[in-house]
Formats: C-alpha cells, sequence, structure tokens
C-alpha cells in the first residue's frame, strides 16, 4: 500500500515539476520534435493495423446483433461511435501507450544507469525539463493524432465489412456515420486520447528516472511501466466515461 | 594542504561530511581542503567512499550531516536550481564518461556551451575543435558514443568537463578499464590540463602509478574515512598500516610474477 501511495505521490510531483518547467525558458523545441517523432510517427503503422482490425471486429459484432433486428443500415454509426467514444482512445492507449511507456522507461532506466541523467544534473541541465518535459508534451499531442488515426481507420475498416460481407452501399454507410455521430463523440474521444497519452509518458518517465539497479531490474521496471499504463488507462476511462455522460 | 602557493584561494572545504546508504555508513565524517590549482588524488579500494565523496561534493548527493563550503559558500542546503551557479563552474568526469548516447560527439562537447553560454555557433565550433585537438581527438565530431572505444569516450568526457573552462573538475576513476596505453594518455592529459589551464581537480582512482605521478596531494580514503593526506613522496613512506597494505597490493599488481606470497619457492 505504500509503495502504491509512493508512487502515486512521486508521479504527481513529478507532473507537477514538469507543468512548472514546461512554463519556464528555454525552450527545447527540438526534443520535443525529436519525442514526436518516437512517440507518433514510429507508432504509425502499430495504430493503422490496430485500427483497421479493431474496426472490422466491431463491424462483425455489431452486424451480428444489428441484422437480427434488421438495423443493419446502422453498422456505420455503431462502428464510428463504437471507435470514436471507446476502442480508438483506449484500444490505442494500450497497445502504443504499452510500447511507448516502455520504451521511455528503458531509455530512462538505461540513461540513470549510465549516469548520463547526473551528468546533465552536473553540466547544470534541469533535467525534468530536458527529459519529462519533452516526452510529456510529445505524448499529449501524439496520442489524439494517433486516436484519430486509429479512428479513421477503424471506420474504413467496418465500410470493408459493411460492403464486401453484408453487401450495404458505401454512401448509405458513410452517410449514416456523419448523420448519428455528434460533437460529444468526437470530443469525448479526444479528450480521453489527450489524457492517456499523458498517463503513458508520465507512468514512463517516472518508472525510468526513479529506475534503481542492472539489467534484471530494467526488464521488471518496463514491465511494471506496461501494466502500470494499462491499470491507469482502464481506471481513468471509467472515470472520464462518468464525467462525460454527466455532462 | 596547499601551503606551498600563497596566492591560491581555498576553493573546497569539506568538514565532517557523513552520508549513509541503506543504514551503512559510506562516509563517516570526511574532513578535507583544497586549494586553487592544485590536484587531489583520492586513493582508496573499492566501496571506501570515492565516488560517493565526488558525487556530494558535485551536488548530486545530500549529505547526511556535514559542509560542503565550495567557493566560498555551504551549498548542502541548497535546492538543485540554485545550484546552478556553482556548477557552472565545475566540471565532472564520470566512471563511463556518461556521454548522451543520442547526440554525436560534437553535440556532447556543445552541450553546456550551448546551454551556458551566448557564443555563436562558430565559436562553439572552434571551442569544440580546439578541445577535440587537444584530446588528440581531431575529426570525430560527427561519431556518436557508441561509435567510440573506451578511451575516446573518456577523452571526450574530459572535453566535454572542460569545455566552459571550469575552476575544478572531478574525475571519477579516470583510467579504470582501459588498456595501458590509455589509462598512461588519460593520465598525462589530467597533468597537461592543470599545468595548461590552471584548472584544480580531484580525481578519485585506483591507479597509484599515476596519482603519484601526476598530484600534489594523495588522500587516501578508509572506510568512509580520509586516514592519510599527503604529497606523494610522503605518501609512500606513511607510517600508516592501512596505506602500507593498499601500496603493497597496488604494486604488487605491477609485478610481472603477481603478489610475493604467491610466487614459486
Amino acid at each position: 500500500m505504500r509503495t502504491f501511495f509512493d508512487y502515486l505521490g512521486g508521479s504527481a510531483f513529478l507532473a507537477w515539476q514538469a507543468f512548472r518547467e514546461a512554463l519556464l525558458p528555454p525552450y527545447f523545441l527540438g526534443l520535443f520534435v525529436v519525442q514526436l517523432h518516437t512517440i507518433g510517427v514510429l507508432s504509425l503503422v502499430l495504430t493503422v493495423i490496430a485500427g483497421f482490425f479493431a474496426g472490422m471486429v466491431v463491424a462483425l459484432q455489431g452486424a451480428h446483433e444489428l441484422e437480427r433486428f434488421g438495423a443493419l443500415l446502422y453498422i456505420g454509426p455503431t462502428v464510428a461511435r463504437s471507435m470514436v467514444r471507446e476502442a480508438g482512445p483506449v484500444m490505442t492507449a494500450l497497445l502504443v501507450g504499452g510500447k511507448v511507456g516502455a520504451g521511455i522507461t528503458a531509455e530512462l532506466g538505461a540513461m540513470r544507469v549510465t549516469e548520463q541523467v547526473d551528468a546533465l544534473r552536473v553540466i547544470g541541465a534541469n533535467s525534468v525539463k530536458y527529459l519529462v518535459v519533452p516526452r510529456l508534451l510529445a505524448g499529449v499531442v501524439a496520442f489524439p493524432l494517433l486516436t484519430i488515426i486509429a479512428n479513421a481507420v477503424g471506420v474504413v475498416g467496418g465500410l470493408l465489412v459493411a460492403l464486401f460481407q453484408y453487401r450495404l452501399d458505401a454512401t448509405l454507410y458513410w452517410n449514416t456515420v456523419f448523420d448519428f455521430t455528434t460533437f460529444q463523440d468526437y470530443f469525448s474521444g479526444f479528450a480521453k486520447s489527450i489524457v492517456f497519452g499523458f498517463l503513458v509518458a508520465l507512468a514512463g518517465c517516472y518508472q525510468g528516472l526513479s529506475f534503481t539497479g542492472g539489467s534484471v531490474e530494467l526488464g521488471r521496471a518496463t514491465t511494471a511501466t506496461v501494466v502500470v499504463i494499462g491499470i491507469a488507462v482502464l481506471v481513468a476511462d471509467f472515470l472520464l466515461t462518468q464525467c462525460f455522460f454527466l455532462l | 594542504m596547499g601551503a606551498q602557493r600563497m596566492d591560491c584561494a581555498e576553493l573546497l572545504r569539506l568538514q565532517g561530511v557523513h552520508k549513509a546508504f541503506n543504514g551503512r555508513d559510506v562516509l563517516g565524517g570526511v574532513d578535507l581542503g583544497l586549494q586553487a590549482c592544485e590536484t587531489v588524488s583520492l586513493l582508496g579500494e573499492s566501496g571506501s567512499g570515492k565516488s560517493t565523496l565526488l558525487r556530494v561534493i558535485a551536488g548530486l548527493e545530500k549529505p547526511d550531516r556535514g559542509r560542503v563550503v565550495l567557493f566560498g559558500e555551504d551549498i548542502c542546503p541548497l535546492r538543485e536550481r540554485d545550484l546552478l551557479p556553482f556548477r557552472k563552474r565545475m566540471g565532472m568526469v564520470f566512471q563511463g564518461a556518461a556521454l548522451f548516447d543520442s547526440l554525436t560527439v560534437f553535440e556532447n562537447i556543445a552541450f553546456p556551451l550551448r546551454l551556458h553560454t551566448t557564443a555563436r555557433e562558430g565559436e562553439i565550433r572552434a571551442r569544440v575543435a580546439e578541445l577535440l585537438e587537444h584530446m588528440g581527438l581531431s575529426g570525430i565530431e560527427l561519431r556518436y558514443p557508441a561509435e567510440l572505444s573506451g578511451g575516446m569516450k573518456r577523452r571526450v568526457g574530459i572535453a566535454r568537463a572542460l569545455a566552459l573552462k571550469p575552476e575544478l573538475v572531478l574525475f571519477d576513476e579516470p583510467t579504470v578499464g582501459l588498456d595501458p596505453n590509455n589509462a598512461r594518455m588519460v593520465c598525462e592529459l589530467i597533468a597537461e590540463m592543470r599545468v595548461d589551464l590552471c584548472e584544480t581537480a580531484i580525481v578519485a582512482t585506483h591507479d597509484l602509478q599515476c596519482a603519484l605521478a601526476r598530484s600534489n596531494w594523495i588522500a587516501f580514503l578508509h572506510q568512509g574515512q580520509i586516514l592519510e593526506v599527503a604529497s606523494p613522496a610522503d605518501f609512500r613512506n606513511s607510517s600508516k598500516p592501512e596505506v602500507q597494505r593498499f601500496l603493497a597490493g597496488a604494486l604488487d599488481q605491477f609485478t610481472p610474477m603477481g603478489p610475493t606470497e604467491r610466487r614459486a619457492p
């Protein structure tokens, strides 16, 4: 229990330090761009594949149920709303988040072991500003963008199932998608992905910077990051969903 | 220490520095002083607290008790942000060089210059080239640390530590793990640095030959305490049994047949 509160307190303090450092000059724009590439661009293929198949699976499951009620026409909005509200942000956060978070922990953990973090401090560079802020900002920017891509590809995947397996008209599919999805659907998914991006980067950074030990412990730390991200994303998803339904 | 040089101000004074990790005392009341333009070698067995002492001086670890007076001010109560003015005036060479993996050699050495000076890109390039030439490493600016040998990494680490022309340089085991040629080269660089740039240095090392040949003073650390501070000549003749044991052990390493006890009758 104490470890849990240590982790929570430590992460919250790191987030506060990062927030403060993000506002104060100097600003390392180059590092942010590098992290945006690492977190965003290098996760594109994974996002596209996962989104595509998730969309097709939602379409198959949805169509199976809708067909029983003669409502197969609504396969488009079923896929779109499922993807935009839940499947897109959560799946991206779990899959890409696991990959990105573990990568951040491994990188920062290795930097600690090889005294690179200490070298930064001795040189007079603020390690939070230099290492944490660019990753947090990149997470907050990259995850919504990745989620939008996953959503779009997922809806296209659903379209292919509707077209080739259920012989539906493509125009009808797109019309129903846009007619039955609301601003709130897009907003809730978008807002969730921002929070998830922040949680993923924060968990990766905290675990990496608080790391001590050798290669065995580094392996454990990266695994722990994936577990923490999974739990944090699901808990945050539940809380945010509750909030959005209250709004 | 440092009574030979009348014009030198005291740069560093450690007073009763204690540090423990997980209930185990690593430093048990260290007292040490250092004046400008002197090189002090910290000798001692593994685990005697040499690296921890350097980390305390660099502000990387806060001592549990005691004072670290650096450039005339106690740095122990200072927060990380307040240590910045002190860190601009010192450099540290880490045991494994601690070069930033994601940056080239040029970017590593230019890092402190870009961070703390308003120097133009041309001036930074000139300074980096000058430092690399001094280290005998011209032309490797675009290489990444992973492409360098251990000795080259160590020398690039020294170049990075010297980039801001610091008044105090801390070396943590600068020759450990290097072949004899590279170890000698690094050792000579430390000595040259002192002569050319008049920097003050603290060198934590196992390398007795380097310490005896290149230091003004030897401080012997044993079980977290300074047992002896002496000139190299006096250190050789120390009456302390711990020092004699250390000297005998270190000198055995240079005997081709190994320790005398193991020689065939």
